[in-house]
């Protein structure tokens, strides 16, 4: 099997966000990188559905910078084939990286089987290209999903809804599935994994290499800000038991009124 | 021509050693440092991913770390616990010997059954009399026919309960001193040897330490590293190679302490503000954070000299002795940033203080790299 897992590279969530000089994004020169968290349910599903189906390899594909490749290497440190990366800036809207992620799959030249992805990034948190991708490429798509079993491309998904409630599926691949926390436990990358990552095929693409122009720009992204610093909390004094009745109707009052939570 | 950027694989190196110390380690640290079990399913989980034995060369199945790499993993697993660590260490410790006096044959029979399962090793040379003294060992290793008898007792011994397999300095003759010292291997099954109880100790609680003592002990002679009498110099060489282990595991361990600092100073009020903003606390941190980098610097320089083929002995020793006194005074003053939280079992910094004093003492007392490092000095040049 052909299995496609799509990774992208996010600040490590310790980060202290700013934005950046004009305003279009965040500032990236010091930030630490890391492979968003849902996509590591997405590479420990493939690699396991690899072990399980003999002669599958997986490929990882990343649309983002070039200057650090820490969400790849990862990926090829725990157990991927190779990797593709298409160099580009790293806040393409959903539209581009979805069309970017298909043709470096076409690029490939291997038909996909199956592809994961993590259910949404950490950083914008779009819960998008999933969707977008499979949609592209005239694909079933399943999303949320904290399930999965069956044998090459016969699966069984059980997809997360409202309430705690599970949808299952009966797919037949190839599909685009979109994988949440609980599905799995992502593997450490081993360290003769980190050693052997090395030596393992990294391809890098341009967009143009993989059909995608400005004019695929659905969102221009500006006036990056910081969220106006929290307000002092207001504290109540409740001490005097008299005085009790009113202080929660005045809280109450304030609730409702001022904090419009109730 | 300097450089002091970690390659990109020694970023991912320390990335994976980070996590795994903070997400295995550090969790269930204090519940070891409770109970003084030994933390077998930990080690053994560290080994699967390769974190263990990192000085077996990857002709005998290891994965080819330079002594660089070794120091970022000791750091970070450190950092996830002291005495877990020394745990890890103490394999290391037993192995290198082999690694730097053993034949091929003996390599391939002793280190690579480490690479396919998950095994312990102690390293044997203190004994109850001889500690700093190592050259005083009163171990008899004497040539019987075909084999070599063993009698003596070994103290503190690390990983001593649960070993495959016992690196032991002995001597031919206590007179002739440095001289007549061996090492050779021993399967710690074999006949005459008894495993004293577990010692109790101040820190590094979860670590297997106890006392050894070997009965007309027969060992095979195939089993002697180098030539009768290389001892001296092979465990000379092991501690250029262990010593900045040692003080990675320091700098793991002040790193720690200094980063639990950082964050209780952020969220602790007193006069109304954060003590992060109180100068008195800000002195107390910029210094852990200055000698956790030099200390840093100083480990790394002793290991890369041993990567580029230099000796390493006196930077090895500025760097255990700086490194160890450095830890201890971090974790002192890590209490002192806590208060009277510090000093309760409830919070991760007095654990940290007991821990760090045993990094001042073994592998060679902060005293005695001073007297390797005077020796380097007056007999060098």
């Amino acid at each position: 099997m052909n299995i496609f897992v799509c990774v992208k590279q996010v600040p490590d969530t310790e980060t202290k966000v700013t934005p950046n000089g004009d305003g279009s994004y965040i500032e990236t020169s010091s930030i630490k990188w890391i492979m968003n968290p849902y996509d590591e349910f997405a590479v420990e599903q493939a690699l396991l559905h690899k072990a399980a189906n003999a002669g599958s390899t997986v490929t990882v594909v990343r649309v983002g910078g070039a200057k650090d490749t820490e969400a790849l290497r990862t990926a090829l440190a725990m157990g991927a084939d190779e990797a593709i990366l298409v160099d580009s800036a790293d806040n393409l809207d959903s539209y581009m990286t979805a069309k970017a992620i298909k043709g470096a799959i076409e690029k490939s030249g291997k038909t996909p089987d199956l592809i994961l992805a993590g259910k949404q990034a950490i950083d914008d948190d779009c819960l998008q290209v999933p969707q977008v991708l499979a949609q592209m490429m005239e694909l079933p798509s399943v999303s949320v999903v904290v399930g999965f079993e069956g044998e090459g491309s016969n699966l069984t998904l059980k997809r997360e809804v409202e309430g705690g409630a599970i949808e299952v599926y009966n797919v037949s691949g190839p599909v685009v599935v979109a994988c949440n926390k609980g599905l799995n436990t992502p593997r450490y990358a081993s360290l003769p994994g980190i050693m052997k990552a090395k030596k393992k095929p990294l391809t890098t693409l341009s967009l143009g290499d993989v059909g995608v122009s400005d004019e695929d720009q659905r969102i221009k992204y500006s006036d990056f800000q910081l969220p106006p610093e929290k307000p002092a909390g207001k504290k109540f004094d409740a001490t005097d038991e008299g005085a009790q009745a009113s202080v929660v109707a005045e809280v109450v009052g304030l609730l409702r009124t001022e904090a419009k939570v109730i | 021509m300097i450089n002091f950027d970690y390659s990109q694989e020694q970023k991912e190196i320390r990335e994976m050693a980070m996590k795994f110390a903070k997400n295995e380690m550090q969790p269930v640290a204090s519940e070891f440092d409770e109970s003084g079990e030994f933390p077998t399913e930990i080690i053994k989980k560290a080994w699967e991913l390769g974190l263990v034995n990192t000085c077996i060369p990857e002709e005998y199945g290891g994965t080819g770390f330079t002594t660089v790499d070794s120091v970022i993993i000791s750091e970070c697993l450190s950092y996830g616990c002291m005495g877990m660590n020394t745990g890890i260490m103490a394999n290391d410790l037993a192995l290198l010997p082999i690694v730097i006096g053993g034949n091929d044959e003996q390599k391939k029979k002793f280190l690579t059954p480490f690479t396919e399962e998950y095994k312990i090793a102690s390293f044997c040379l203190t004994e109850p009399g001889n500690g700093s003294d190592a050259a005083g060992i009163k171990t008899t290793i004497k040539e019987d026919g075909d084999h070599y008898v063993v009698n003596g007792q070994k103290m503190w011994i690390t990983n001593a309960g649960f070993a495959d397999l016992f690196v032991l300095y002995g001597t031919s003759d206590p007179e002739l001193k440095h001289k007549g010292i061996s090492a050779i291997v021993i399967d710690p099954k074999t006949d005459g040897i008894e495993i004293g109880a577990p010692e109790k100790k101040m820190g590094h609680k979860c670590s297997d330490t106890r006392a050894v003592t070997f009965n007309n002990v027969k060992v095979p002679k195939e089993n002697m590293l180098g030539n009768p009498g290389d001892g001296w110099k092979i465990a000379m060489k092991t501690l250029d190679h262990s010593r900045p282990l040692v003080a990675a595991s320091a700098v793991g361990g002040a790193q720690c302490a200094l980063d639990h600092s950082v964050a209780y100073a952020k969220e602790r009020n007193q006069f109304k503000v954060p003590i992060s903003n109180h100068q008195a606390i800000q002195f107390i941190i910029s210094n852990m954070s200055m000698k956790v980098e030099a200390s840093r610097l100083l480990v790394t320089k002793s290991a890369w000299q041993l990567d580029q083929g230099q000796s390493n002995t006196k930077m090895a020793s500025y760097a255990k002795a700086f490194a160890a006194d450095s830890c201890m005074e971090i974790c002192t003053d890590a209490v002192q940033v806590f208060g009277g939280y510090g000093y309760s079992k409830e919070y991760p910094v007095e654990k940290l203080m007991r821990d760090a004093k045993l990094i001042q003492i073994y592998e060679g007392t902060s005293q005695i790299q001073r007297l390797v490092i005077a020796k380097e000095i007056f007999t060098r040049s």
